[in-house]
């Protein structure tokens, strides 16, 4: 019976190595080391918004200090190298999310600006009166509001493809719904409110089938999956970046080359045409075509800095680890009193959100904010899902990969804590 | 710093679990709806005028701890009010929530209303506590048909 000793070390030293690892990479953002209210920081709402690594915030500051410049039109040195270092970042987005062509990668303010380009800018050319746009009831408004917007100015109609009470799409129902009206199927790859993972490739392959274009909002997957936007065969992927390990304000919409060079332009502006007389304004070409004005400089610096990191991490191992965290944190949460939780698709990333007998989530997050917890507290910009659940609201714990096992352990105590303060 | 049990006093405590005069009020002369965008929380207030005095404020509704109670106390604090009093109150306790009272004087009236002072502190929650006075303002002034806290 020598296996199950074998079996036992092999699991403490993975697990040993696993720990050491954590705890380089949180060595690696600084906010992590942070104290709140005297407590050490335990950031649980990577969902919101990721922290920020130092080679980012490195980046940022070596760009404003030694780089800054104009891009695209400059014909001095300083221009030149800051509009190399902008285009090298969308040849890197371009390898991590393998898109066929730096072409495709158009940068944006984040995934509301890449979505209501597409809805905009596409919509305006492709959809007329009784076309149909389908979403799903867990959409983020962000997926949602733009294609309102879009469905008011044309007539089109938008609907819905139906969740179970567990928060998994009806697949069978998405089948049924699409038809020769529909335009556009737009669906987010991971839920920000329930963690749920869609089966994208599938409902894609489906579409295809009926030559809809698929849109993919990835703001929730990119920071915990590989993405290959030409396995997936999707039209058009959005992301932002802060969700991403990089700066605020800016995102990256990835759309095939086809769809780009077809779409009119989104905002008009400098750096999107060729040439422009009082007549007639000729165009450029994708991507510059929809990348109006100044752009976010620094932030899409940041943001190669964030892919960058990345791409020195395993995806798999990340996943793993992610995943080991969840079920921990999982099964800790539901073993406590009171505690339900929202979103148990089989399915899913590191979001735990949950709801307490009797207690509002806007309670649960102060308390929590007073032991150094921070999660998130309301309907997570996902209304029609919280209609759907019967819910106001959630509090939601969502994990990244330098979150720990110990962290989740303070969570798990301080809930009680918070019975003895509502009484 | 704020301390947790600034916030979460006894008295806000015990509004929350058995808020007063909860329910639609049949007989209302002035309806109100609130509406907090941020955590999605709804609140109606119903009042009772005649001659100038408050003769009955209900609310229904749901939300966190601090809507419920602050909803709960306002309606035992305006009971038997004029519309004048309803108004100083009013400012009162605006100005308790947004840390705005300068002194004794500016909160010796306001008796159980008092419990909302820890409020002021969490800026993020004040308004969770605003939302009921700013709809029951409405309903008087009949302002609007829903009122929001954005
Ligand atoms: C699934 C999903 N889609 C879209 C967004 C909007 O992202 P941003 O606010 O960065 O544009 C978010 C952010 O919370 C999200 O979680």
């Amino acid at each position: 019976m020598t296996t199950p000793v074998q079996d036992y070390t092999e699991h403490t030293i993975a697990a040993t190595t696993r720990r050491a690892d954590v705890a380089r990479l949180r060595s690696d953002f600084p906010i992590l080391h942070r104290q709140v209210r005297g407590k050490p920081l335990v950031y649980l709402d990577n969902a919101a918004t990721t922290q920020k690594p130092d080679v980012v915030i490195d980046a940022v500051d070596a760009y404003y200090r030694r780089q800054n410049a104009n891009v695209h039109r400059g014909l001095y040195m300083l221009s030149e190298q800051a509009t190399d270092a902008f285009e090298a970042v969308r040849e890197s987005a371009a390898r991590f999310l393998n898109a066929r062509d730096s072409s495709e990668i158009i940068f944006t303010s984040g995934t509301t600006g890449g979505i209501n380009l597409v809805a905009a800018a596409f919509g305006s050319a492709q959809v007329r009166a009784g076309d149909e746009i389908l979403i799903s009831a867990m959409e983020h408004h962000s997926n949602i509001v733009p294609w309102q917007l879009l469905c008011e100015r044309t007539g089109a109609v938008l609907r819905i493809i139906p969740i179970t009470d567990d928060g998994e799409l009806r697949l069978d129902a998405y089948t049924k719904l699409l038809s020769d009206r529909t335009r556009m199927v737009a669906i987010v790859h991971v839920s920000n409110a329930l963690g749920t993972v869609n089966p994208i490739k599938q409902m894609i392959a489906c579409a295809r089938e009926c030559n809809i274009p698929v849109l993919v909002d990835g703001a929730q997957s990119v920071a915990h999956m590989a993405v290959d936007v030409q396995d997936l065969d999707c039209d058009f992927f959005v992301l932002s970046g802060h969700k991403l390990f990089g700066p605020t304000g800016v995102g990256v919409l990835y759309g095939k080359a086809q769809h780009l060079e077809a779409m009119p332009p989104y905002q008009g502006g400098g750096d999107m045409i060729r040439s422009v007389t009082f007549e007639k304004t000729r165009y450029n070409k994708p991507p510059q075509k929809f990348e109006a004005g100044t752009p976010n400089i620094a932030g899409v610096i940041g943001l190669g800095a964030a892919i960058d990191y990345l791409r020195g991490l395993e995806w798999e191992a990340i996943g793993a680890y992610e995943h080991d965290l969840l079920t921990y944190a999982t099964e800790k949460l539901a073993a406590i009193e009171r505690v339900h939780l929202i979103g148990t698709a089989p399915h899913k990333t590191g979001v735990l959100s949950f709801v307490i007998d009797g207690i509002h989530p806007h309670d649960i997050g102060t308390i929590l904010d007073f032991d150094g917890i921070a999660i998130r507290a309301g309907h997570h910009c996902t209304q029609p899902l919280m209609d759907r659940l019967g819910l106001s609201a959630t509090a939601r714990a969502s994990f990244s990969f330098y979150n720990t096992r110990e962290e989740v352990d303070l969570l798990a105590t301080a809930i009680p804590k918070i019975f003895e303060v509502m009484g | 710093m704020s301390d947790l049990g600034e916030l979460y006093q006894e008295v806000l405590l015990d509004h929350n679990r058995r808020p007063r005069n909860f329910g639609a009020l049949e007989e209302a002369s002035h309806v109100a709806h609130g509406h907090n965008p941020l955590c999605g929380d709804k609140l109606t207030v119903y009042l009772k005028v005649r001659n100038g005095v408050v003769e009955g404020v209900n609310f229904t509704g749901s939300g966190c701890a601090v809507s419920q109670a602050s909803a709960s106390l306002m309606t035992e604090g305006l009971k038997g009010k004029s519309i004048d009093q309803v108004e100083a109150m009013f400012t009162k306790v605006h100005n308790l929530l947004t840390g705005k009272s300068t002194g004794a004087e500016d909160t010796e009236d306001l008796g159980k209303l008092r419990a909302l002072s820890g409020i002021s502190g969490f800026p993020i929650r004040v308004k969770c506590a605003t939302l009921a006075w700013h709809t029951m303002h409405a309903a008087l002034t009949e302002a609007a048909d829903e009122i929001s806290t954005e």
